[in-house]
């Protein structure tokens, strides 16, 4: 027990990575949905280990309080879609959308997809967090074309060629980090190090710095899908099977942000370079905006949530830009909540496109009627995700507002307008959903509500109700964050 | 005779680049595929000759990977993948040649402003590279974005990552972990935009990728 609490770290990324090689070597698709579904328990189980006990920093890896947060969501995320991915594709095989041949690649590719989102929480070197977010990346655009329909080519093609011009730009930027850390630590993995890094930044040339935070920007914000680069997102989203999209907005998007967020703490320390705040203010607010007015124009029920999830990362980038403790603070909840609030909502259009034989907006209604279980979830969830109060998502917005109007108050005004924007195209289109003569096919769904319940009862009782340690967690984190 | 020493590491990145400018009007794709075999060539000469003089054994193997596989390997088999999706007699439409060149040279303006003003304290040789390699990466870019074919497509995606391995090899005593990750993501870009260059072809008929616009869950 003692062995295995010393190698929890590993054991985070050496789980998945043996999955993934018992998947690709199973031929039966029971048998490993169900140990997908194992092997991301057991990695969730190993992630939360790391709460109580984690080893000092060293050469490969850094393990501290901003970072637990995010492997923790990563790992809970990805633990439930994998439960939610059983049901979805055991429908998909009766539908012969997915043959078992796919669905044997489609295990192993989801298994090393997380291998390649945990080992970038996880490194605590800019060389190696840039190979794994590429990992991830890559294992991503196969499972977004794994239909293989005109549509799902198109999204995936469109994501490759975009996800690495964005990568190539991260990577200039690594490189022009070690750069101007060469005069300082000179040659050799100290260059590359964080630890290392942080402790020295200060004496980096500032110039050198700052366009290398450009670079890295842009390149990581590509992944993050804000305003000018997002284009990758909404195709993406809708054409790749529906548990690919939930982990893309849940995961994939929080772990290109635990990038930029580290280079800005690296940024902070040396007071010469260019404040990185105004820039990822600007980009967030003109994705917000955006965002919320393309809402209005969706035709298609997952684009319209991929649009959603631009906005959510445009007021999340927004809030860490900002910066302070209270803006941190409410960029990690919302960063959380969405993350949660989104992967349920993705879980629940999956199953109503199953019921419903379609994606368009058009044609999916009354589903309180039809289905009622299905219907009120994504009430729910699109209440929670358009900032309805009690939930959790109104708390984290609202204490982004609030502290955007004591020290901006005119971006304060552009922010309310973006978000009152997306809440009104939300709740026209909830309605929608939800209500009105049932149009379409009354199939009976085998939908596992379990993981859509969990994820809006922990929404539901983050709005009324933050536990004091979480709180204190998020506060220590934030000012971490400066 | 470091004076000399300089002066070839520095011809050899800045013909990457003129190499780049080169690219961005070939109109005909095994004539762009052979342009690129070249890229390919100069960057296994630049980084054997970094490292020659920076004594840097490790990066032999950087630009044995360049040679072998970019220089030599790809190209061939793109060209028998043009050959048999039938399209190595297609002219391509590009933008036409006058803006693309003057744009692609207010890049390489660009870039050597920026960078050189940027990396006042960093090795000569270092500074040089680096601003060489932000031009081929920007001029990689422009390759793609004025492009309609998917293979040429990919290949002004590769001349994109020459320009990585530039800058990657200038920065002295980079770990070389990073290298050879650099030459692996261009192996897997290479087996995923295969595995897609086939399957595009098995439905379509066409490598264009306008083809592919046709559809978008906006329109009607």
């Amino acid at each position: 027990m003692n062995l295995l609490l010393a190698n929890n770290v590993t054991l985070v990324l050496v789980i998945p990575a043996i999955a993934a090689a018992l998947l690709a070597a199973l031929p039966s698709y029971r048998t490993s949905a169900r140990l997908n579904v194992a092997a991301s328990f057991a990695t969730f189980l190993a992630a939360l280990t790391l709460f109580l006990r984690h080893p000092p920093p060293d050469t490969y890896f850094l393990i501290d309080d901003l970072n637990i947060v995010f492997i923790v969501l990563n790992t809970f995320v990805g633990f439930t879609t994998s439960v939610f991915s059983a049901s979805y594709i055991a429908h998909e095989l009766e539908t012969g959308r997915l043959t078992p041949v796919y669905l044997r690649f489609y295990h192993a590719t989801y298994q090393v997809m997380m291998f390649g989102m945990n080992l970038a929480l996880l490194v605590n070197n800019i060389g190696l967090m840039w190979v794994a977010i590429e990992l991830a990346t890559l294992a991503t655009v196969l499972m977004v074309g794994i239909y293989r329909t005109h549509e799902a080519l198109e999204a995936a093609w469109k994501y490759f060629i975009l996800a690495s011009v964005g990568i190539a730009f991260a990577l200039f930027g690594t490189i022009l980090v070690y750069m101007s850390a060469l005069p300082v630590l000179g040659e050799g993995l100290q260059g590359m190090t964080w630890t290392v890094l942080v402790t020295r930044v200060a004496a980096f040339d500032p110039a050198l710095l700052s366009v290398a935070f450009v670079f890295l920007f842009l390149g990581y914000g590509t992944k993050v899908g804000l305003a000018p680069l997002h284009a990758w997102l909404p195709d993406a989203h809708a054409e790749g099977p529906t548990p690919i999209s939930a982990v893309l907005s849940g995961l994939l998007l929080n772990v290109a942000l635990y990038a930029i967020l580290r280079f800005k703490m690296l940024m902070a320390l040396n007071i010469r370079t260019i404040a990185p705040g105004p820039l990822m203010v600007t980009i967030g607010l003109v994705s917000l905006i955006f965002a919320a007015f393309m809402l209005y124009r969706r035709r298609d029920i997952k684009r319209l949530f991929a649009y959603s999830s631009i906005e959510h990362m445009g007021i999340i980038v927004f809030a860490f830009g900002m910066g302070g403790p209270l803006a941190n603070f409410a960029g990690l909840l919302q960063m959380t909540m969405h993350s949660l609030t989104k992967s349920a909502i993705f879980f629940t259009v999956g199953h109503v496109a199953q019921v419903k034989g379609t994606q368009k907006i058009a044609d999916i209604r009354g589903l309180t009627e039809s289905h009622p279980m299905l219907g009120w979830s994504l009430l729910l969830g699109i209440f929670a995700i358009a900032g309805m109060p009690p939930l959790g998502i109104f708390m984290s917005e609202f204490l982004v507002v609030s502290s955007t109007f004591a020290r901006a108050p005119f971006l304060a005004v552009a922010l309310v307008f973006g978000l009152l924007l997306a809440f009104g195209a939300l709740l026209l289109r909830g309605q929608g959903f939800a209500f009105g003569e049932a149009a379409g096919a009354r199939t009976r769904s085998h939908a596992s509500y379990v993981p859509i319940m969990a994820h809006l009862a922990l929404v539901a009782i983050a709005g009324i109700y933050l536990p004091g340690l979480l709180v204190a967690w998020f506060q220590h984190v934030a000012r971490m964050l400066g | 005779m470091h004076g000399l020493n300089f002066d070839i590491a520095h011809l050899l990145a800045g013909s990457l680049v003129l190499i780049s400018l080169v690219m961005l009007y070939q109109d005909r794709l095994p004539a762009l595929i052979n342009i690129y075999a070249f890229h390919a060539l100069f960057l296994s000469l630049s980084v054997a000759w970094q490292a020659h003089i920076n004594n840097a054994p490790h990066l032999y193997i950087t630009a044995a990977i360049a040679l072998l596989f970019k220089a030599i390997f790809i190209p061939l088999a793109l060209h028998r993948m043009i050959v048999r999706l039938g399209i190595h007699r297609e002219i391509e439409a590009v933008a036409s040649v006058g803006p693309t060149m003057l744009a692609g040279i207010g890049l390489v303006g660009l870039s050597l402003s920026v960078m050189l003003r940027v990396t006042t304290d960093a090795d000569l040789l270092a500074r040089e590279d680096v601003a060489f390699a932000l031009s081929v990466l920007l001029i990689g870019l422009l390759i793609m974005v004025t492009r309609r074919n998917a293979v040429s497509q990919v290949i002004g995606f590769m001349s994109l990552e020459n320009g990585l391995v530039l800058a990657a090899t200038g920065a002295k005593g980079m770990p070389l972990v990073v290298e050879i990750s650099v030459a692996f993501s261009v192996l897997i870009a290479f087996i995923v935009i295969g595995i897609f260059l086939f399957r595009i072809r098995e439905r379509f008929d066409t490598v264009d990728v306008h083809a592919l616009d046709r559809f978008r869950g906006e329109r009607r």
